[in-house]
């Protein structure tokens, strides 16, 4: 929550500056009236308008201001675009050098993005769902696993025996089953505890006491 | 490498004064100790140790990034 006193010679003057110094539209913030302003007599005793206003922070400013400290850590001043998709926010970043922020098979994007749902919810009770994507990763990400997906059900439905994919996050199990959800002939289920839990792909019908 | 994870601690816990993080430098090795009110351990560690993981990997993002590797306890 952010919040600036601004004085100027009447109160509009001084919530345009506080808006200006907050990098806000009017609709977001909410503003008390500290000193109404008079122009005194003849220029004597004349007083500024002085207001305080506040930042009704939105999760996206949240997500950005937990975000900020740690990019520039990372040496890293992306720029971002942010969507509502199903239900979600999508927070979608681009520009230079962005690995640092996506690190190996994304386990620097998903840390991020828990931490940020956990920072951006900590004392709110409806709950956003925070998504980050770097240039499209994810679902560069999606289409890569969808398509392994298919080649494994087609492994598990050809050979008859399980195939048992490598650990993945909920997201990606989702997808796996998702993606496999149509498939004839098999059937998918997720076995073994957080974070090593796997996709299991089956063969349907097989008798599994064989 | 100390304020990352100050800033992080402090974003997650109810109560951010409390959080405190010292940290000492041999080699290229960073150790770090973060402590933070008693009732707000569990907001820094996560249901087995998820939440404790994640700093631990934007860390070692960061530690990365300077050339160093970089250890966390949580005290």
């Amino acid at each position: 929550m952010k919040t600036v006193e601004m004085s100027a010679k009447t109160v509009d003057a001084a919530i345009e500056l506080a808006l200006a110094e907050l990098n806000a539209g009017l609709d977001q913030v909410e503003y008390e009236i500290l000193e109404n302003g008079s122009k005194g007599i003849l220029g004597l005793g004349a007083k500024d308008a002085r207001v305080r206003v506040t930042f009704n922070e939105g999760p996206e400013q949240r997500a950005i201001e937990f975000l900020q400290p740690i990019f520039k850590k990372l040496n890293v001043n992306p720029e971002y675009i942010a969507i509502e998709r199903e239900g979600a926010l999508w927070i979608s970043f681009s520009g230079q050098n962005l690995g640092a922020i996506i690190g190996r098979r994304g386990e620097t994007l998903d840390a991020l993005q828990y931490l940020t749902n956990l920072a951006v919810n900590r004392q709110y009770d409806d709950k956003t769902r925070i998504i980050l994507d770097v240039e499209g990763y994810r679902q560069t990400r999606e289409d890569t696993l969808a398509g392994l997906a298919r080649k494994m059900a087609d492994k598990a439905r050809k050979s008859g025996r399980d195939v048992v994919l490598e650990p993945m996050s909920p997201h990606e199990r989702r997808i796996i089953h998702m993606t496999l959800q149509e498939e004839r002939g098999i059937r998918t289920y997720s076995q073994g505890e957080e974070p090593y839990r796997k996709v299991v792909i089956t063969k349907k019908g097989v008798n599994r006491d064989n | 490498m100390k304020d990352v994870v100050e800033h992080i601690a402090r974003s997650l816990v109810t109560q951010p004064d409390e959080v405190q993080v010292t940290a000492s430098e041999n080699d290229k090795l960073v150790n770090l100790e973060l402590r933070t009110a008693s009732e707000d351990m569990g907001k820094v560690i996560g249901k087995q140790g998820r939440i404790a993981k994640a700093i631990r990997t934007v860390l070692k993002a960061v530690a990365t990034k300077e050339g160093k590797k970089a250890n966390l306890d949580i005290m």
